[in-house]
């Protein structure tokens, strides 16, 4: 599960991590006591606005209403709502989103942290993630902070460090140290930066999480060490675990579709193809898109409606995938196990009739238990649905009906 | 032979009174495996669908014997059933439980180092040998014996593999179902390595899914062993959108090497006979065979 920047920012720091202060504000006309109030706290003249969307890219992004970044720069309280005004409420589009973009809803007041001092400030790159190779986390960290860090990986791969953890014994001190040498840090610099390190993985292990990004993390001009942005992904199953971070999800961020989906226990994934799919199991369901890719369409979803296929979830189901104005046709393929075929023909057929006009057509395909009655079902059901057994004679019913 | 579980695989139930593990023992005990109990803890001293319910699986592995487990444990607890599992001495484990926190299965697979031990899953189908026993969850009519290994990250995709296979004439000597998430006990390589030493095995179905490696894995190894057997393979999620987890908690492509295609061309290089098509799967393999046996 993705969440806000001020969201993980918070959850860092409730572990010790240091990171960049800053006010969330949802409406223009709180912007500029919400300013106030940082520089009260931090002592900031200047003020970083933030556009708060799950995805990246958002320095270099466009807002579509007004053509400010996605971050910018407020040199001194009187330049804040202009600021905000030009980032709040629009749509961002980054590399990230899609060519509509992102609407956003809240932006985030940060403090300035990178004021001249006695040293120069320096970015680093840092992220702890599972090496699902080995099953361990490791900290992946790197000396070229603030770029992409797929481009560091390409041209300059030997700036990229990893430093694995051995799940018996945990974070050691003596890893945080290296990290921090390899960093080229030295003095107070270099202990903040092993404290950080430390506190960090803490925080990725007690919160469940399955990604933890900072880019940058810095290193400001008097040698304090602080997470500039944060991107942390929280691992899905591990939610029942902290009731908490589960009200930290933000659905305007989905997919209206896929969160309606997700609310009937449907995993969907909306697609930009014009085929639809309803498929059991997600292995069956990947292998049927590429089938669809193969045929000559492009797939409009993934679907998997799980092991009980009964007509409730079937015409939920359908419903979801006609909501798509793009779909021209729909692939049911259902490979029947315990669940008989019989049973999910009869709910194909339930569930026409329960919609009542369905205007593109439908191809099944039912194999497994009781194959040849469902068929029978189907056909004889006098709708428009084409029906097969073997899976390429599915595609080829794809084309027959989209010909 | 086979590999991992045969007619004489003595099997226990973790969760065994729970709703899955009670329809899914009934299906297998009707198949004919050989359930020697189940452990339910708390339940220990009763009966269950004929068979005792242990308390532990250290008492299930002492009074019954059993040597294979077969876990429907809820996610919260299954890694708890892992390790108790391995500790107790069982030799192969096979956990069936979706939705185990990534955090946990980091802890049981550390557990599980250096034990004599094997794990199938989690989030698995399980594993059939036909005729002789059926671990998991798939239905058993779709596997018919014979000489083909069929190793897979998906359940509904290992289905139909296997009758794809039965249909061109062929038929299965075990199924693996190695399981979709990010951490998983048994890797396809490992996997193919059981299949490449089996007697009763001829060729191999290999399929994987975006995200990992554990497909270039297995591929090189296939190339190290000089191609021993013919393997068959194929990816799903060709058509898969770049940083989307498509239903397995693993099939999510992160970078360029992850995805299908970059795993099928690693795959054709080493020898694999990789189809584009899932409806492809039994007729290649049948013309395979025909080659080798020409």
């Amino acid at each position: 599960m993705n969440i806000h920047e001020y969201q993980a920012k918070a959850i860092l720091s409730s572990f010790g991590v240091t990171v960049q202060q800053g006010k969330v504000v949802d409406r223009v006309e709180d912007a500029v006591a919400a300013a106030k109030q940082l520089t009260e706290e931090t002592g900031t003249g200047w003020y970083v606005v933030k556009a708060q969307i799950h995805a990246g890219g958002r320095g270099k992004g466009i807002v579509t209403e007004t053509g400010s970044h996605g971050v910018v720069l407020a040199k001194g309280i009187d330049h804040v709502e202009e600021k905000v005004k030009g980032v709040l409420g629009g749509h961002l589009v980054t590399k990230q989103t899609s060519a509509g973009g992102k609407k956003v809803n809240k932006v985030l007041i940060a403090q300035d942290v990178y004021y001249p001092g006695p040293s120069e400030t320096s970015e680093f790159y840092m992220s702890v993630l599972l090496n699902r190779a080995t099953g361990r986390n490791m900290i992946m960290y790197s000396t070229e902070g603030g770029m992409d860090i797929e481009a560091v990986a390409e041209h300059t791969p030997h700036l990229i460090f990893t430093e694995e953890i051995d799940p018996s014994v945990g974070l050691q001190a003596f890893q945080t140290r290296k990290i921090a040498f390899n960093l080229g840090l030295s003095g107070q610099a270099f202990k903040e930066m092993a404290k950080f390190v430390e506190a960090l993985y803490r925080a990725y292990v007690e919160t469940d999480s399955s990604m933890f990004e900072i880019n940058p993390v810095l290193k400001t001009s008097d040698d304090r060490i602080l997470a500039v942005d944060a991107k942390v992904t929280l691992d899905g199953n591990g939610l029942f675990r902290h009731k908490d971070y589960a009200a930290l999800r933000d659905t305007s961020e989905e997919d209206p579709t896929e969160v309606e989906a997700d609310s009937h226990g449907l995993n969907y994934v909306k697609l930009d193809g014009n085929v639809g799919c309803m498929v059991n199991g997600a292995g069956l369901a990947m292998a049927t898109m590429d089938m669809i890719k193969l045929a000559g369409y492009e797939p409009a979803n993934f679907l998997d409606v799980g092991g009980t296929a009964d007509a409730a979830r079937v015409e939920k189901a359908f419903r979801i995938i006609l909501k798509d104005p793009n779909v021209k046709a729909i692939l049911v393929n259902i490979f029947g196990g315990i669940v008989r075929c019989d049973r999910v023909a009869q709910g194909v057929v339930d569930a026409y009739k329960s919609i009542g006009e369905i205007n593109v057509p439908i191809i099944v395909r039912l194999q497994g238990t009781n194959a040849v009655e469902a068929k029978t079902i189907i056909d004889n059901s006098g709708l428009k649905v084409l029906s097969a057994i073997a899976l390429k004679e599915a595609a080829q019913k794809v084309q027959e009906a989209l010909a | 032979m086979s590999v991992l579980v045969n007619k004489d695989s003595k099997v226990i139930v973790q969760g065994f009174t729970g709703s899955e593990g009670t329809f899914h023992a009934s299906q297998m005990i009707e198949y004919g495996t050989n359930v020697v109990g189940g452990v339910t803890p708390g339940k220990g001293g009763t009966s269950h669908l004929d068979r005792p319910v242990f308390n532990t699986v250290a008492e299930a592995v002492e009074k019954a014997g059993a040597n294979v487990s077969i876990i429907f444990v809820p996610p919260a607890f299954a890694a708890d059933a892992i390790m108790e599992a391995a500790e107790a001495g069982i030799a192969t484990i096979v956990a069936i439980t979706e939705g185990i926190p990534v955090a946990d299965m980091v802890k049981a697979k550390n557990y599980l180092k250096g034990r004599k031990v094997r794990l199938i899953g989690p989030n698995c189908p399980g594993v059939i040998t036909p005729g002789e026993a059926k671990v998991g969850i798939m239905p058993g009519f779709v596997f018919k014996k014979g000489r083909i290994g069929i190793v897979s990250k998906s359940g509904t995709l290992t289905y139909e593999a296997a009758d794809q296979v039965s249909k061109a004439g062929l038929g299965v000597s075990t199924a693996i179902g190695i399981g979709g998430d990010p951490i998983i006990g048994t890797t396809t390589k490992e996997a193919v390595e059981l299949f490449m030493n089996d007697p009763d095995t001829d060729a191999i179905v290999m399929i994987g899914e975006i995200g990992g490696t554990l497909e270039a894995e297995a591929a090189r190894y296939i190339k190290s062993t000089g191609n021993k057997k013919p393997v068959v393979g194929f990816i799903a999620g060709q058509t898969a959108p770049k940083g989307r987890t498509m239903g397995h908690a693993g099939a999510i492509v992160g970078g360029a090497d992850d995805t299908a295609e970059a795993k099928m061309k690693i795959m054709a290089e080493c020898g694999i006979h990789v189809v584009a098509s899932p409806g492809d799967i039994g007729e290649t393999m049948a013309k395979v065979m025909s080659a080798v046996a020409a």
